[in-house]
């Protein structure tokens, strides 16, 4: 519908933008350019189709020790230069902060990552749909149990970004992404049960429609029948799917930013052994593999592969620009933001380094424990100040090294401090997650259940 | 680009309305909308003992929807020139494919429709320095209300936007709706670690929200309840009875039975509340509503976002499932009106139903003797958010203030957790209602990725038999 602008022409309009800067004035501009599309199916037709351009600039200026910000969602001149005097209007309110300003250039060189497909601007919609219809198509003849599809979607980005600074930074970057994901409901004497598959990848060939439609039907049906299980202490295997949830909140808790602020439980524990001897946590954006893997940050720095946990023993915290001055160190080029906020610190694609084992070998070291393969409510029941750790859940109890009968409607707590050190066991089976954290299987020594 | 005014804020003319909606239905579509959007926005933080930052917001564009029969296609453009709007209408048509029908003219008829909801002081009005200020005293008064309050963060918002909506029924309407949002979120440090307390308040009004609402009072609020989280026990485990705080429960009735109420879900039986209207679904004494016209609340617009007025939906009356709620496209379907429940979070987003102010009604029980009545169980002062897996029923949501029953008196406060329930058992489960009403916190409900601001409210109630998502035994 419009004219796609290619990265260059985002940087040059970054640039020009960064040319109005004032004597003794920083600027930093963000513009971003993203264009979606998404098809859902629904009853064997196109439920609905979107096609959708978003663009965007922000604008940080610094002078005299303040920061002011602001950002419009298109790419007009006018509105770009309206923005660059809300900023420095928004700026004199600020309280000074001698750690305020954009990033420097350091010297290290953007990794060489191949994330943007050309195969994917130009797919066809067509093929785009029928995947859809294809997926749900699938999943419904997965099984005879699977009674109906709550959805079935297939959606892509291909989106470019441009970073541009009076201080010399010049950041482009560019990725396309793909996703398949599927919601089932099986049924069976009038009890209904649900469960996802999904897939993911660069372009439409990496997708597996198969795999997708297969998992959801799986999740679903082998909840069927699943009983509320009594209250107690067990030990608890995490599935992939549940673990990186789990991770991306540690992951979170690790962040510069929140650790000066006071709001890290970890804060002050730089050396202290904080989870298991084999827990070895990384978070690695130059990884090809993560789904949120990116070869610059949000200031437009080089991203690095940081270890957070080496071998239980806290090593790092992660830093922009600005929390690595207030911290005396230099940023590990983990700004994150979009282009409607300045950048804070925190983690982008951490995984833990697997162990050995597969899920089942794991499975049947335990005699009488809980596969928790869903939660809900980490939002709500998980306190990443306290570590207050409370989720609902559901899974399938393990009953001598078997899978037994599902379970639902119930809860696993504990805290976060406390499970990091639980952890018994790491599987093979790391899988990345569109999500900023890669799963693996975690065997937890004791979770409180809370059932009947 | 036409000025704002008091009434039906017009932004695009009829006559480029019109030709773009003719462009859409050029082929054949059997419905097509034009949805204009203009949202400003500000935003200031205190932080770690400074104003960190102010963030202004500016969002402009249309969202252009086309149906064919069972698809709808949709297509988005921030060019508010005739030329991008057609060519946005055009990718909407060609996504949803219409099959070469003749032109037919849309001709629009202005609805004068429902005001805005009054607003006497424009946020835009009042200058950065009194937003500021508000921000300082308020992290002040958390500061001093005790030595162990060690972090505060303030944050102020207010969002002026202005839609508009055009479809080929010939609706022609707008609205202007005004936000202001006010936080504070606390953490004190003790022996056995840190906690968190947070309050905030958010209304559909200007400024004058801060003639009502005192910042330090609320600010005090959001400190105390950390500094009473450093002395909580852990959260008891297993199930027990349950009395949630006026206020309060907002959450769990938009958990355990709102969501499942939404007309879209049920058509595709991804509701535990599909095929039961006129069915008893909950404890008699339950009179659920959802009501988008509650004057300055966080749920209120004059329209939603297809241009239909807000109204007041009866959802249960006294046990019995009355009706769901609807937009546009499902109520066309099934022959009958959209109840107002269209909304989406931006021109950017296609629109799908949604709650607005979801609150339940009083009951005539006493909320000290409901508490009194108690033998052993925990009280929710306030809750967190909360999800529900509308087929299944089953629901959760969290606590960020609460405190053990024990022999009918409240007694030790209890760390955050979550809590587990089953949306139709709970609606049963309900056997006490007090006449205490108070609406809750202000809140975003996601679905589908999209946000939007909902309100709820109850009065103090009590479920006999709910999970509580504890450690100890």
């Amino acid at each position: 519908m419009e004219r796609r602008p290619e990265v260059g022409e985002l940087l040059d309009l970054a640039e020009s933008v960064v040319g109005l800067a004032v004597a003794g004035e920083q600027l930093e501009v963000v513009v971003v350019h993203e264009r979606e599309t998404e098809a859902r199916a629904y009853g064997g037709e196109v439920e609905s189709l979107t096609v959708a351009e978003s663009r965007g600039v922000g604008v940080r200026v610094v002078s005299g020790n303040q920061q002011g910000f602001a950002y419009t969602g298109t790419l007009d001149r006018d509105a770009v230069e309206e923005a660059l005097a809300e900023a420095r209007d928004n700026m004199s309110f600020a309280t000074p902060d001698e750690y305020c300003g954009v990033a420097e250039p350091d010297g290290v060189a953007p990794a060489d990552l191949d994330l943007y497909s050309l195969a994917l601007p130009g797919h066809p919609t067509d093929d785009k749909v029928a995947m859809a219809l294809e997926l749900e198509r699938l999943t419904l003849s997965a099984d005879e149990r699977i009674i109906g599809i709550e959805s079935a979607e297939y959606s892509d980005s291909v989106s470019e970004a441009a970073v541009a600074t009076t201080t010399g930074i010049r950041s482009t970057s560019r990725e396309t992404g793909c996703f398949l994901s599927v919601y089932a409901l099986a049924g069976q004497h009038g009890e209904t049960q649900t469960g996802f598959g999904f897939s993911l990848g660069r372009e439409p060939g990496d997708l597996d429609i198969e795999i997708a439609s297969r998992e959801a039907a799986e999740r679903a049906t082998r909840m069927l029948g699943a009983v509320k299980p009594p209250s107690g202490r067990l030990t608890v295997v995490l599935d992939p799917w549940v673990s990186a949830q789990f991770l991306g909140i540690v992951g979170g808790t690790l962040s510069g930013e929140m650790v000066q602020k006071g709001r890290s439980l970890f804060a002050e524990r730089l050396g202290d052994n904080v989870a298991a001897p084999g827990v070895t946590l990384i978070d690695d954006p130059t990884d090809m593999c993560a789904f949120t893997a990116s070869a610059t940050d949000g200031e437009g720095l080089a991203t690095r592969r940081n270890v957070l946990i080496d071998g239980g023993r806290l090593d790092r915290f992660v830093h922009n620009s600005q929390t690595a001055r207030r911290a005396g160190t230099v940023s590990t080029g983990s700004a994150v933001r979009g282009y409607s906020s300045t950048p804070g610190a925190g983690v982008r694609a951490v995984s833990v380094v697997p162990g050995t084992l597969s899920q089942a070998d794991l499975v049947a070291g335990i005699d009488d424990g809980i596969l928790i393969q869903g939660v809900s409510g980490l939002h709500s029941g998980v306190n990443p100040v306290s570590g207050d750790f409370s989720t609902g859940a559901e899974g399938i109890r393990i009953r001598g090294g078997q899978l037994a009968e599902p379970v639902r409607e119930f809860t696993i707590a504990s805290t976060i401090q406390r499970m990091l050190l639980d952890i018994e066991a790491i599987g093979c089976d790391l899988q990345w997650l569109p999500m900023k954290a890669a799963g693996v299987t975690l065997v937890i020594g004791e979770l409180t259940i809370s059932g009947t | 680009m036409h000025a704002d005014n008091d009434g039906a804020p017009l932004m695009l003319s009829p006559d480029v309305l019109s030709e773009t909606l003719t462009t859409a239905t050029g082929t054949g579509a059997e419905f097509a909308e034009v949805f204009v959007e203009d949202r400003r926005s500000i935003s200031a933080l205190f932080d770690d003992g400074r104003v960190e930052e102010l963030t202004s917001g500016r969002d402009r564009g249309a969202g252009l929807r086309v149906v064919v029969g069972d698809t709808t296609g949709f297509a988005h453009t921030a060019d508010l020139s005739p030329s991008g709007l057609t060519a946005a209408a055009e990718a909407a048509a060609a996504a949803a494919r219409g099959g070469g029908g003749g032109i037919c003219r849309v001709v629009l008829d202005q609805h004068t429709g429902p005001t805005p909801g009054p607003v006497e002081i424009m946020p835009g009005d009042v200058s950065k320095a009194r937003k500021v200020a508000l921000l300082e005293r308020a992290d002040s008064a958390a500061r001093a209300s005790d030595g162990a309050v060690t972090q505060v963060a303030v944050r102020y918002a207010d969002s002026h936007r202005r839609i508009q909506v055009a479809n080929s029924d010939g609706l022609l309407t707008g609205d202007r709706q005004v936000r202001t949002l006010f936080s504070v979120s606390c953490v004190a440090s003790g022996d056995m670690g840190m906690q968190t307390g947070r309050e905030s308040i958010g209304h559909t009004l200007g400024f004058e929200v801060f003639d009502e609402v005192d910042v330090e009072d609320l600010a005090r609020r959001a400190a105390g309840r950390a500094l009473l989280k450093l002395e909580a026990v852990p959260a008891p485990s297993g199930e027990m009875p349950v009395v949630i705080g006026p206020g309060g429960g907002g959450v769990l009735f938009h958990e355990a039975c709102g969501h499942g109420l939404e007309a879209d879900l049920v058509a595709k039986s991804a509701s535990v509340f599909a095929g039961r209207r006129g069915e008893v679904v909950a404890a008699p004494i339950v009179t659920l509503v959802d009501d988008g016209t509650m004057p300055g609340e966080w749920g209120r617009y004059a329209i939603d976002d297809e241009g239909r007025p807000a109204q007041r939906n009866v959802l249960i009356d006294e046990g019995v499932l009355t009706d769901y709620m609807w937009d546009h496209l499902r109520a066309r379907r099934e022959g009958r009106a959209s109840s107002g429940n269209g909304r989406r979070q931006g021109y950017r987003h296609l629109p799908m139903v949604r709650m607005t102010n979801t609150y339940l009604g009083v009951g005539d029980s006493d909320p000290d003797e409901i508490i009194a009545d108690t033998t052993h169980g925990v009280y929710v002062a306030q809750l967190g958010g909360g999800q529900v897996n509308t087929a299944t029923g089953d629901f959760v949501f969290g606590m960020t203030e609460a405190y053990m029953i024990e022999d009918g008196r409240l007694t030790n406060p209890i760390r955050d957790g979550n809590l587990i329930g089953n949306g139709p058992q709970t609606l049963l489960d309900i056997d006490a209602i007090a006449g205490d009403f108070a609406m809750g916190s202000p809140g975003t409900c996601g679905k589908d990725g999209q946000g939007v601001p909902v309100g709820d409210g109850t009065p103090t109630l009590r479920v006999t038999r709910l999970t509580v998502g504890g450690t100890a035994a």
